[in-house]
């Protein structure tokens, strides 16, 4: 690693000056699950870590059918919460896919999100739900929403002198939900990955669809092909089949040394089915 | 600058570099080398510690941002200076070959039994997918966890 200052930051507004005054020179630590290797293999050379660990940004909260998280929310917080596994149990499914337990121990919402890894999963997650990311900086607060917020792969709307506080998104307790992917090897960034939230009315007609995928493009992908057509539909194998057909051919997923960008689609064509079946069957026994 | 911890139940002050990670702290300059080096980027588990109980690739904290937390590495589970059981069950079962990869191993079971006292072979396996092992295949080991279980090693037996 190179050498760098290490300021163990006590309050947001400590952060936010130390970041007004080093701008790009400085780098947030939160779970540093994706920091410290850029570290130890000088990818990445700050010349000031700021760790934000000591800032009161590990809540969940639930009222109203808004959901709020914390910057600081650490994976295994969303594996084990009871409250979200009865709120918004999509986000316990998908936190268990994360890396390896290890990663799950430390690893923030917060600090998925601003690295913006386009496989990442809490990124789909919070692209499907629509939430709103909350951010701060010297200048003030404002909200982004997750499907503005990712702009390339590692890139976010995120200015310098910004750091995400925390994400507020609906809820969503009525809906089914599922996540897939694929890796190569256990605890990879996915191949490809799907996140599916469906709600049903009282006929068992597919009321609302959200559809997100991770891994086949430089950020998140809010898949609406899919979404519109399964709105309004019974939900059956065979339209639920057409709706991840039509999901899969609004991708040009790319390619890269190990797998093609064709192959690429392919699967996410199927985690796609998968996913939305699985959603519908929870959202059958849930309506 | 100082990192505090509470090391295998004792608690410690030590001089460190601001860009020294909880590893090579451990390694370099407290001589416990219980824990290994691997990847250096969190991906093996050889170097597995308990963070506050639960596992931590050492390679991927900063010692000066531990502030106090309880660090477990192998040494801290041996009871009256012999083996502990868990490890006894991976003698027995041939779960250990050259070993690199068994205390990352070892630590990563205790924990989970912290939490799930009865894993069946399922639940074992997925806990350990991010310990790599080249030599055994891995079947052994998962045979030493399940063993272990049976014999009333987990905690609620």
């Amino acid at each position: 690693m190179h050498p760098f200052e290490y300021v163990a930051a006590e309050t947001l507004e400590e952060v936010l000056g130390l970041l007004r005054e080093h701008g790009d020179e400085a780098k947030v630590l939160a779970g540093g699950q994706s920091l410290v290797p850029m570290l130890n293999y000088r990818l990445a050379r700050p010349g000031v870590v700021v760790d934000i660990n000591g800032l009161p940004l590990g809540d969940i909260s639930v009222d109203d059918g808004r959901l709020r998280l914390g910057a600081l929310v650490r994976y295994h917080q969303l594996e084990e919460s009871d409250v979200l596994a009865r709120r918004c149990p999509v986000l316990g499914e998908a936190a268990g896919l994360i890396g390896n337990v290890r990663v799950r121990t430390l690893g923030t919402v917060g600090g998925s999100l601003a690295h913006a890894d386009p496989a990442a999963e809490l990124p789909a997650v919070m692209t499907a739900l629509d939430a709103q990311i909350a951010v701060a900086s010297a200048s003030g607060r404002r909200t982004i929403a997750a499907r503005e917020f990712f702009t390339g792969p590692l890139s976010t709307a995120l200015a310098p002198d910004e750091i995400v506080t925390g994400v507020e998104t609906p809820a969503l307790p009525a809906y089914g939900w599922a996540v897939e992917e694929m890796s190569r090897r256990a605890g990879d960034f996915a191949v490809a990955a799907v996140v599916a939230l469906v709600s049903v009315d009282r006929r068992g007609r597919v009321d609302d669809a959200r559809v997100a995928f991770g891994g086949v493009a430089d950020r998140p992908v809010h898949a609406r092909a899919a979404e519109d057509a399964l709105r309004g539909r019974e939900p059956t194998t065979d339209s639920i089949a057409r709706a991840a057909q039509a999901a899969r051919e609004a991708l040009e997923p790319p390619s890269d040394a190990f797998v093609s960008g064709a192959y690429r689609r392919l699967v996410a064509g199927v985690l796609c089915r998968r996913a939305l079946a699985r959603a519908v069957a929870r959202a059958l026994g849930r309506a | 600058m100082i990192a505090r911890l509470v090391l295998n139940g004792r608690a410690r002050e030590v001089e460190v570099r601001p860009n020294q990670t909880l590893l090579e702290m451990l390694r370099d300059t407290l001589g416990v080398f219980d824990v290994k080096e691997g990847c250096d980027e969190g991906v093996c588990g050889v170097c597995t510690v308990l963070l506050d109980g639960r596992p931590a690739s050492s390679c991927l904290v900063l010692a000066a941002a531990l502030r106090g937390r309880a660090v477990t590495t192998l040494r801290g589970i041996e009871r009256d200076g012999g083996l502990h059981p868990l490890q006894e069950a991976f003698v027995r079962h041939g779960a250990v070959q050259c070993g690199f990869c068994t205390p990352g191993m070892l630590l990563t079971v205790l924990a989970l039994l912290e939490h799930e006292p009865r894993p069946d072979r399922p639940a074992i396996r997925a806990a350990l997918e991010g310990n790599l092992c080249r030599c055994t295949g891995y079947a052994k080991i998962v045979d030493a966890v399940e063993a272990y279980v049976r014999a009333d090693g987990g905690r609620d037996g």
